[in-house]
């Protein structure tokens, strides 16, 4: 009897979450694309998906978190890009190691993230418009000085590094062996510090605080500037670790093939039941999201359907979870207000 | 009214700064008559774009699907004029009219989405502009929709008498939603409900009509913007256009549209687009390439935002107020909740 109510109350509380209903997305598709063609359920298949999407699964853990301080961050695409550029540069005139290179890409992202958080914090800038402006602003001056150039050829130390795979599999029916690309782990680890830094640290409830009320945060003496300062020079590691795997992954600098998707990334980290009110999402929705917008791409051309439709689905995919979020929202809400006047009916 | 005339001089002051530095710099170039109408001409789409998307803004809201609905438009109708081979003056009308109705229907959904579903509005927009986009993709098969009669060539590209007739466009359309902002009870309605959105509702708005028509407008005037734009470019095509986005919010914000809504005007927006427009055509006359243009014009906001505030402080010490002010940074998109 007790179970059974237990169990019930575990389906309601699984049934209140948005990523319940992300992962159910992320089942349904899987059973209808492994149907139609077998391919896809397998894990050759899977490491070779989380190989490609890595870099973007980066990039959208450091905008939940600003999205959870209450703020937006557009320019995270150009600091990734020109993080990419200024440690290609280096590289390839002065040489070095894998740890200085990933280093030299991520104090750059930190110190463009940092110079955002001054303009967001001392001068309330909305944010909105301040990385809108440092997106224009960090991706003009690089093409401006490189005229766009790709840089290519990079030491093979480097190259290495990016092709090296953390377990590999031998693969079977004389298939070629396979494994879990370092891109994929970096994702890993990445995720599993910032649930970390959300989850149980001070910092982490203080990015909750200062996104679900900057102003209450501030009496109950949360240090609301190094708050800021850490979400966006967050965000800037963030970027700059991105360019760093994205050199990784296609072995060039491309100045334009990052810019222009900052708001794909944000698209995702909202499918991932983050609301850009702040003070909400998790970690486990924001890497939903992310699979679910992987698979779907990869699972439509393993159907093979046209690419063409590749963004009209996620579009449609998009609508529907925002809507179904905010009918949840309003009828919770709803409910909320209505047991409240039971209670004080009662009393 | 005050902050708004105050503000409008500022703009003219940097307005013409911006263009006697401009003159000087290239004193042979600049302010040409040739220049002045590619100039026209070219701040006509942009213009129309952000026009709508100040629209939204002075509700609360942003609009992120104008220029997908915009490429939709145009995609509409090219597709009427091209199945219609030689294309009549009706069928060029017909054409423009359905391009336009189209993109009414988008804005109403993104209003029905705001003000029904109660969805934010930067995520519903995010949502139909990926929607939209992958459409388009998928009508034009990827490809480029091109051969249209010279009525719609006119549109982008013709002049009447020295002006650009894009630019008459943009102009007449501008006026219409300065006057629609400003004296009607529309216009009236948008401004109390960016303000404070549970008032307006309490004094009897109907907030869900005024974000429907708003955000309905909002794509109409991104429509107009892909009429000119498939007549400058000669063609329709998935994709045009994509650049523009993110400018349209920093045209709006340098005239004087606040991110939380409750203000912006036709004539500072106007004066804004203007500044915007020659320095980036003065600085490709010296010879700067396009994208260290659009990289001042970020400066120029982060610029204007922190001689605000400086200026802003000063005035709060003159007054010698004691009492240090609210913390306000941090959660400026809260407003998007305001249409629930």
């Amino acid at each position: 009897m007790q179970s059974g109510e237990r169990s019930t109350n575990v389906i309601k509380q699984l049934l209140s979450r948005h990523e319940t209903y992300v992962a159910l997305a992320i089942v349904i598709f899987s059973i209808v694309i492994t149907a139609i063609n077998p391919a896809y359920l397998t894990l050759r298949n899977f490491l070779g998906l989380f190989q490609t999407y890595a870099f973007w699964g980066v990039l959208a853990v450091g905008v939940l978190v600003v999205l959870i301080s209450g703020g937006i961050d557009i320019s995270f695409t150009a600091i990734a890009t020109v993080a990419e550029y200024v440690m290609a540069t280096i590289m390839l005139r002065f040489g070095g190691d894998i740890f200085t290179s990933l280093l030299i890409a991520a104090s750059i992202g930190i110190v463009l993230g940092l110079i955002n958080a001054v303009f967001i914090h001392y001068f309330k800038i909305p944010t909105i418009i301040t990385t809108i402006a440092t997106l224009n602003v960090y991706y003009g001056v690089l093409i401006a000085i490189t005229h766009g150039s790709i840089l290519h050829s990079f030491p093979s130390w480097f190259n290495n590094f990016g092709n090296m795979l953390v377990f590999t599999i031998p693969g079977s029916h004389g298939g070629s062996p396979y494994g879990m690309s370092v891109l994929t782990a970096i994702w890993i680890a990445i995720i599993v510090i910032v649930w970390f830094i959300l989850q149980h640290t001070r910092l982490g409830r203080a990015v909750y605080a200062i996104g679900g009320n900057a102003e209450a945060a501030r009496r109950v003496g949360f240090n609301i500037v190094s708050i800021q300062m850490f979400v966006y020079g967050f965000m800037g590691l963030i970027g700059g670790i991105a360019g760093f795997m994205h050199g990784l992954m296609i072995g060039a600098a491309e100045p334009n093939s990052i810019y222009g998707h900052e708001l794909d990334v944000i698209a995702m980290v909202v499918l991932g039941g983050a609301n850009l009110a702040g003070g909400k999402g998790t970690i486990t929705g924001t890497i939903l999201g992310v699979v679910l917008i992987a698979i779907m791409g990869n699972g439509l051309t393993i159907m093979r359907v046209s690419s063409y439709w590749h963004n009209l689905i996620i579009g449609v995919i998009i609508v529907v979870s925002v809507s179904f979020s905010a009918y949840r929202g309003r009828r919770a809400v709803v409910r909320r207000s209505v047991s409240k006047e039971r209670t004080e009916a009662v009393g | 009214m005050k902050r708004q005339s105050s503000e409008l001089v500022t703009l003219g002051v940097m307005l013409a700064l911006v263009f006697l530095l401009m003159w000087i710099l290239s004193p042979q170039r600049f302010a040409t008559l040739t220049n002045l109408q590619s100039m026209g001409s070219q701040l006509a789409v942009i213009g129309l774009l952000s026009l709508g998307m100040m629209a939204t803004m002075i509700t609360g809201g942003i609009d992120l699907s104008i220029i997908a609905v915009a490429d939709l438009a145009g995609i509409v109708t090219a597709f009427v004029l091209t199945a219609h081979h030689p294309a009549s003056g009706f069928m060029v009308f017909i054409a423009i009219v359905a391009g336009l109705a189209v993109a009414v229907v988008v804005g109403s959904l993104n209003g029905l989405l705001i003000a029904v579903v109660g969805v934010s509005p930067i995520l519903a927009t995010l949502g139909t502009m990926i929607l939209i986009q992958g459409f388009n993709i998928v009508i034009t098969g990827g490809g480029l929709i091109s051969g249209f009669p010279s009525a719609i060539l006119f549109i982008g590209n013709g002049n009447l008498w020295i002006f650009p007739m894009a630019f008459v466009i943009f102009l007449g359309f501008a006026a219409l939603l300065h006057l629609l902002m400003r004296y009607t009870v529309f216009g009236f309605n948008v401004y109390m409900m960016g303000s404070n959105p549970t008032a307006s509702r309490f004094s009897g708005v109907d907030n869900t009509r005024v974000l429907i028509t708003t955000y309905a407008l909002s794509s109409l005037y991104a429509g107009l913007a892909g009429m000119i734009m498939i007549s400058q470019y000669n063609s329709a095509q998935a994709g045009y256009g994509s650049n523009f986005l993110l400018l349209t919010i920093l045209a709006a914000v340098l005239g004087g549209t606040s991110a939380t809504g409750g203000f912006g005007t036709v004539p500072g927006l106007f004066f804004a687009l203007l500044i915007l427009q020659s320095l980036s055509s003065g600085l490709t006359i010296i010879g700067f390439s396009g994208f260290i243009t659009i990289s001042i014009w970020g400066i120029v906001i982060l610029a204007v935002f922190v001689l605000n505030f400086i200026l802003s402080k000063i005035g709060d010490r003159r007054r010698k107020r004691t009492d240090p002010p609210p913390y306000l940074g941090g959660g400026e998109l809260r407003n998007d909740e305001t249409s629930a």
